[in-house]
């Protein structure tokens, strides 16, 4: 199994009024020093063989992501079954 | 006259859009989201709610339901096509409308009655109303404001494609105050408040939403088709 991870994020100049409130609640945690957060979607694909980077890019293009106002990054992940923090 | 309202899992407001078009006058034609048949309807509602649970993003999904490819079609082809809502974000999603819809800017749902002028007489689905007639619909939306690129924007007003827009207050900080857009063809038109909700005094705030489906039946109306082909049964 071979897992490929999609992210897609906002474009820049899309507000983002999720992570604006993100930002703006650290104060309160006591966290300084932060400038902006934006939030994004991070999406993972199990293939069944190799990882096949073309057809993720495929299903992100035409489904995962919407160009108007979102722009992805595909990769490999070779960390699959990896646990997690 | 048969005005086709499609029910997508998670549709919400489809009873009342086809209630709003037996108020207007016309027979109400219920199309299911996997069914690719549109029955021989002579245009066609995309009604509120939350397709699909809004998965992904709000219309991504049922972009790919059985009856949107039908519709997708049919709609190049000239068949009039109203998108309110969540209706408005499959059309957006669909590449029938330009630009998309996405979080309110303060990040609440927002739900009142909205004063909206409707900008232009020059679609199908809103020849009923007069020049820069203002009227006061419902509104309720958590992801209703309208994006697009300065381009866009700036063409859609060139070519009187901003259908309505939102006066006395932005609910949700659409750009250049937008609530409501068509295609070149004026054919699909796509809106954010519920005109739906609006077309009966016991119900609504008014009953100014009605024109839009008066105005529909007027338009395809003077341009009837003879009886439609067989399988028209829904």
């Amino acid at each position: 199994m071979a897992r490929v991870v999609v992210d897609v994020m906002l474009k820049p100049e899309i507000l983002d009024p999720q992570g604006q409130a993100v930002a703006n609640a650290l104060p309160h945690l006591g966290v300084e020093g932060v400038s902006a957060v934006r939030i994004g979607k991070r999406i993972e694909i199990e293939f069944v063989g190799d990882a096949d980077l073309d057809r993720a890019r495929d299903i992100a293009d035409r489904l995962l992501a919407n160009p108007v106002i979102e722009e992805f990054t595909v990769r490999a992940d070779d960390s699959a079954g990896d646990d997690r923090q | 006259m048969r005005i086709g309202v499609v029910t997508f899992p998670g549709s919400l407001d489809d009873g009342d859009a086809r209630r709003a078009v037996r108020v207007a006058g016309a027979d109400a034609i219920a199309l299911w989201h996997a069914d690719a048949d549109l029955h021989g309807v002579d245009a066609v509602v995309l009604p509120g709610g939350f397709s699909y649970g809004d998965y992904l993003r709000c219309g991504a999904i049922a972009r790919f339901s059985p009856v949107m490819a039908t519709i997708v079609d049919a709609a190049r082809g000239g068949l009039p096509v109203l998108g309110i809502c969540n209706g408005f974000q499959v059309l957006c999603e669909a590449h029938l409308l330009p630009g998309a819809l996405v979080r309110n800017a303060h990040l609440h749902f927002r739900n009142r009655d909205q004063r909206l002028r409707i900008e232009t007489a020059r679609t199908p689905w809103t020849m009923d109303y007069g020049p820069r007639q203002e009227v006061c619909i419902p509104v309720k939306n958590g992801e209703g404001r309208y994006v697009a690129d300065e381009h866009t924007l700036d063409l859609l007003e060139a070519e009187d494609r901003v259908v309505a827009r939102y006066v006395g207050g932005n609910p949700n900080g659409s750009m250049r105050d937008i609530a409501a857009i068509r295609n070149e063809a004026g054919n699909v038109v796509g809106i954010m408040p519920h005109p739906e909700h609006a077309v009966s005094a016991l119900t609504g705030p008014s009953t100014d939403g009605l024109g839009f489906f008066t105005s529909i039946i007027a338009a395809v109306g003077g341009s009837r088709r003879p009886a439609h082909t067989a399988g028209a049964q829904a």
